[in-house]
């Protein structure tokens, strides 16, 4: 089941650059949550705060509190754990060239040490199906290289990959960004299964599908969040001025 | 605006075109053709005076003494292919390391760059003084020239070729590669050795075959370490023989018996390497897959 995520105060630096200002809000547990804002506005930085990618960065320095279901993930557990814990879909669909489309979903569990076969087994086709990728893959499992498949395979081989290690909440930086409208249509629909055991968080530059998919939204500007609320508060009624101006193509 | 009119080509133009196009074709296939010539020429050379030599005896037998025909170099196969297995045994593993270390941990440190320009002098340094370097080092205090001596000179001539070339190979890894494996939770030396590294392999293997090609061929850096052998020998305390070594002797001899061996020497040096690398690349692509970049 997914958990829900309180963060408070949350700043980010990269160098001297302030990416994240002061950063408060609750994600709820089992919805999807959209991040939108203009190109630079800090809200890719925000979902890397969130399972400690953003630290991977030399340059990058974060403050202020992350609780996932409770737990702080800045001091009860280890990055590699609350990234275990916290999966992750990229922008771009990043599948292990080397490694047959089997050997991409179940890297996750191996390379932690997992080698039952027969639950390998299972967690892939579990984990494929899961992303609606199973019925297009099945026969070349370990035929096929996961780069040969298309760009929309790809993600969802993604995808596949990081539900397979189990986690409780899913972060997605533009993961339909790169992929054309049937492609995206299809994650779209995944999400919409996948909130029903996981926490989603979603970033996206296009707001019809943060309408489409997001129960709540938020609108981030210049490193800083400047309303959160229900998708449908944000689309038709938003407090703030700036909301307003970006979501009507005023400016962004 | 151009119109349409203008836009089509004058009949000069689209000549011009023509020949420009069938210049850079020729130019390009003359230059391959340069390429490979020499090295075609230098194969059918070595086959046309070592392959007459060639017979069972010389892959069995150790060298004729002088005046007596016959012989082989079985010795100086057996000589060679120790030497070889000592150098890649630490050149390969240690030529990686640092490798990886470049790439991976030490980027933009002191120590990196420090590593890096040594890497870069030491791929310069002319090889005899590998042999001298060795000489001093292990020679001179053993007392002995022996086939670990010579093993260790080769072996130290290895890594800088391996090291760069791994350093780079890993560098072309995509970002996105690495974060996908962080992103699982995977700790950095895993994501590391079985992502990052093994998306680099087939790299990195060029690299080593290509620093294993070149010392296979050294004679300078043996002349005072392993410093040759006339029997059969194994024994890595002891002096060896090696191919090039040999090659060396024969050629510079008076004798036309040994001129003949020398090229058939030569010839299975050559044949040797070649059908060393071609193994390696075939053990290492098996596996691959369908689509694999």
């Amino acid at each position: 089941m997914g958990v829900g995520i309180e963060v408070n105060k949350l700043n980010a630096w990269y160098g001297a650059n302030h990416t994240l200002q002061d950063i408060t809000l609750h994600i709820p547990a089992n919805e999807a949550t959209a991040l939108i804002g203009p190109s630079g506005c800090g809200k890719s930085t925000f979902v890397r705060c969130l399972n400690r990618m953003h630290e991977t960065n030399p340059i990058a320095k974060v403050t202020g509190d992350v609780k996932v279901g409770g737990m702080d993930i800045y001091s009860d557990i280890s990055a590699v754990e609350v990234r275990r814990r916290i999966g992750m879909v990229f922008q771009r669909p990043n599948p292990f060239p080397t490694m047959s489309i089997y050997d991409n979903v179940a890297s996750g569990l191996r390379l932690n040490g997992y080698r039952n076969r027969r639950v390998l087994d299972e967690v892939v086709e579990r984990s494929l199906t899961h992303a609606a990728l199973w019925d297009e893959v099945k026969h070349d499992l370990k035929k096929k290289s996961g780069a040969s498949l298309s760009g929309g395979q790809q993600q969802r081989l993604c995808i596949a990959r990081a539900l397979a290690v189990d986690p409780e909440v899913l972060l997605m930086d533009e993961p339909a960004s790169a992929l054309d409208p049937v492609s995206t249509a299809k994650i779209e629909d995944l999400i919409f299964q996948l909130k029903v055991q996981y926490t989603i968080v979603i970033v996206t530059h296009n707001m019809q599908q943060a309408a489409r998919v997001a129960e709540r939204t938020g609108f981030f500007l210049n490193g800083k969040l400047i309303e959160f609320d229900s998708t449908h508060k944000i689309f038709t009624n938003p407090s703030d001025k700036r909301t307003e101006d970006y979501i009507t193509g005023r400016f962004g | 605006m151009a119109t349409t009119a203008q836009l089509k080509s004058s009949p000069w133009n689209r000549r011009w075109r023509w020949f420009t196009n069938h210049l850079a074709s020729v130019l390009a296939v003359g230059s391959t053709v340069l390429v490979i010539a020499p090295l075609v020429a230098i194969f059918a050379d070595l086959v046309y005076k070592g392959a007459s030599s060639l017979n069972w005896n010389f892959f069995t037998k150790v060298p004729a003494p002088v005046g007596e025909l016959g012989g082989g170099m079985a010795n100086a196969i057996v000589g060679s292919a120790v030497l070889l297995g000592i150098a890649s045994a630490m050149g390969v593993p240690v030529g990686i390391a640092a490798g990886i270390y470049l790439a991976e941990y030490g980027r933009g440190t002191k120590l990196s760059t420090l590593v890096r320009f040594t890497a870069d002098v030491l791929n310069g340094v002319p090889s005899i003084v590998m042999g001298i370097a060795a000489y001093a080092l292990i020679v001179a205090p053993e007392k002995s020239f022996s086939a670990f001596a010579g093993g260790v000179a080769l072996g130290i001539m290895m890594i800088p070729t391996v090291a760069r070339t791994t350093e780079e190979m890993l560098l072309m890894v995509p970002h996105s590669i690495r974060e996908a494996a962080l992103g699982l939770g995977v700790p950095t030396w895993r994501s590391m050795l079985s992502i990052t590294l093994k998306t680099a392999l087939p790299g990195v293997i060029t690299g080593c075959m290509l620093a294993f090609a070149r010392v296979a061929g050294e004679t300078a850096p043996l002349l005072f370490t392993a410093f040759g052998n006339g029997f059969v020998s194994t024994a890595l305390n002891q002096p060896i023989e090696a191919l090039p070594l040999q090659i060396y002797v024969y050629a510079l001899s008076p004798y036309d018996e040994w001129h003949r061996l020398a090229w058939a020497g030569s010839l299975v040096l050559i044949v040797l390497i070649v059908v060393s690398v071609a193994l390696v690349r075939y053990v290492t692509s098996r596996g691959v897959l369908k689509g694999a970049s």
